[in-house]
């Protein structure tokens, strides 16, 4: 068993920055002479060559399917074909909504050592070592894979920074067989229902979390949001009440808070899927009544207590 | 008709947790057990389905844990589950979620449900795989993240919408039986009542070991799992500044860093 496969992800026909992110955590992972090949699948592979043609890439592999996106049968069977094919040791792949639909499958079906959301890899005496987020990540976990010989990991987004030199990998393709899909893709849905704003290009967002505790708040930190000129967001909780239109919730399957220079977070307890869309902000100030909510270790400040406390005292001095 | 659910109880932290002995796992004695908070959706959508349909529909819950699991699959019977189903044997104790997912499959084998839901995620290990495992091994058709359905019992095909990253949705039909995991805010779970509650309390709760659904103390724990916990620990935390004062002078404080962005910004 030898050489690192990462499977790169493709949607609507861009290349996920994810892809890239792969690259570097392989680097860890990488034995003397060892290479690392990209895969990609769609339709029209080759079209994402230049985009993976970076540094730490040894090799890019097309793989031409039916489905112009992704699709849990193809990606098990293309995937599981080249792994036959190959033998690689190490596979990576982002830990993203399309690898919750394959990436367990796969490994169960070939036996391969498996870990999610994984933040950091290296390999210890030899064997590979994986570390991830327990109990909402207030622990550390590092799995170890006894007796598998290839293992796939599927590493969290945000964590490695993309090569950004350019490169010249070889380019292979890969015939995979062709499957008979089970599931049929029909449209994709922009999620913009509710009111126009545009949080990512928001400079200073004001988010509450869970921690309002009932609908019959909202308005208090909606005037509160306007007082000192910042832009009302939300996480999950609130989005999935229906108290805040999910145009304002903030994080993975949201929106990212991409041009934010300041972000109070006030509820907000830190789910791992929030953080994915603040944690880049350079001043996130987190009010919070739990001192051990994981808000705070990402937060610049921190201030332990009442929300509606601090919501009315600030609203007092504006 | 039936439809399985599969459910964890998932266990948070106590303000001041130790790790185990081993230094595998938190010592339990610092857990705070609850229903996976995923899996109230994904019970409460198997729920609607039965409601909603002219045929009559059993809502199985199962779960794989030692007996204070009973807790959350008391739980699912006030929420409307017709039967709760657990597992256990000691050999299933240090199984990973591949390995839970062989007992989930052997179960769905023997129960032959017409679909099969599970959470996105447990709150506690987050692995995210689970269902989808337990789909590779029955040979179903799978789709995670599911955050609207539309499915009739009995139906050859199901059609719902898969929530991507960036506030995308992308519509899916998928063939039947099918493994679909379910994401927050599919529905909005119910409170059970009262009466549901002191109901749920009588009803019996099938209690199967390894053997019941033809398996070897082989398939699971660590011979069944893909992974091992090698080592927990705390991690060093970026920790915040903290402000200090009364609400008043840390409310004071916040104001000047908003000050300072606008005077920055301006």
């Amino acid at each position: 068993m030898s050489g690192i496969v990462v499977i790169a992800e493709q949607r609507r026909g861009e290349l996920r920055p994810v892809s890239l992110e792969l690259v570097s955590a392989a680097q860890a992972l990488r034995r003397p002479g060892e290479e690392v090949a990209v895969t990609i699948l769609g339709k029209a592979p080759e079209s994402f060559v230049k985009a993976l043609s970076v540094v730490g890439v040894d090799e890019i592999v097309t793989v031409t399917v039916a489905s112009p996106e992704f699709d849990p049968d193809t990606f098990e069977s293309a995937v599981g074909a080249l792994i036959a094919a190959r033998t690689p040791d190490v596979i990576l792949a982002a830990h993203s909504v399309d690898s919750f639909g394959f990436a367990a499958a796969l490994a169960t079906r070939l036996g391969l050592g498996f870990a999610t959301d994984v933040f950091n890899a290296a390999r210890i005496d030899g064997e590979i070592v994986a570390t991830r987020g327990g109990y909402g990540q207030k622990v550390n976990v590092e799995m170890d894979f006894p007796g598998r010989s290839t293992v796939l990991l599927a590493i969290r987004g945000n964590v490695f920074k993309a090569p950004e030199q350019a490169a010249a990998p070889r380019i292979t393709a890969f015939d995979a067989p062709q499957v008979a899909s089970r599931a049929a893709a029909r449209e994709f849905i922009e999620l913009s229902a509710g009111d126009d704003v545009d949080m990512a290009a928001a400079e200073f967002i004001l988010t509450i979390g869970r921690g309002i505790g009932e609908e019959a708040k909202v308005p208090q930190f909606r005037e509160l949001a306007d007082a000192i000129g910042a832009t009302l967001g939300c996480s999950r909780p609130i989005a999935d009440a229906g108290w805040l239109p999910k145009s304002r919730q903030v994080g993975q399957s949201g929106k990212t808070a991409g041009a934010c220079k300041l972000y109070i977070a006030m509820g907000v307890s830190g789910a791992i899927q929030h953080l994915a869309g603040m944690k880049h902000v350079s001043t996130i100030v987190a009010v919070n009544s739990d001192a051990e909510a994981s808000i705070f270790g990402v937060a610049k400040y921190g201030i332990v207590g009442d929300i509606f406390e601090i919501a009315e005292e600030l609203r007092r001095l504006f | 008709m039936k439809i399985l659910v599969a459910v964890k109880q998932v266990a948070a932290l106590d303000e001041d947790f130790e790790i185990r002995g081993d230094g595998r796992d938190i010592d339990p004695d610092f857990f705070i057990r609850d229903l996976n908070e995923w899996d109230d959706f994904s019970l409460e959508e198997a729920v609607k389905i039965k409601e909603a349909a002219a045929e009559p529909v059993e809502v199985v819950a199962v779960s794989v844990g030692p007996a204070e699991a009973d807790e959350s699959l008391r739980k699912c019977l006030a929420k409307g589950a017709d039967r709760a189903m657990r597992v256990w044997d000691a050999a299933i104790e240090d199984s990973d979620s591949i390995a839970i997912a062989r007992v989930l499959a052997a179960v769905a084998k023997r129960e032959a449900p017409h679909m099969l839901f599970a959470g996105v995620q447990s709150s506690d290990q987050s692995f995210a795989s689970t269902g989808i495992a337990a789909a590779a091994l029955l040979g179903w058709p799978h789709a995670a993240v599911v955050s609207n359905l539309t499915y009739s019992p009995g139906a050859k095909s199901a059609v719902f919408r898969r929530e991507l990253e960036g506030g995308l949705l992308q519509e899916v039909e998928i063939q039947c039986p099918a493994v679909l995991t379910i994401q927050l805010g599919i529905n909005t779970p119910r409170y059970a009542s009262l009466r549901s509650i002191k109901q749920a309390a009588a009803k019996p709760i099938e209690v199967m070991s390894l053997a019941d659904v033809a398996l070897r103390a082989a398939d699971v724990g660590e011979s069944g799992s893909l992974s091992r916990v090698r080592r927990m620990y705390i991690p060093d935390k970026g920790r915040a500044q903290l402000i200090d004062g009364d609400a008043a002078q840390q409310a004071a404080r916040l104001a000047e860093i908003i000050r300072a962005f606008k005077g920055a910004a301006a």
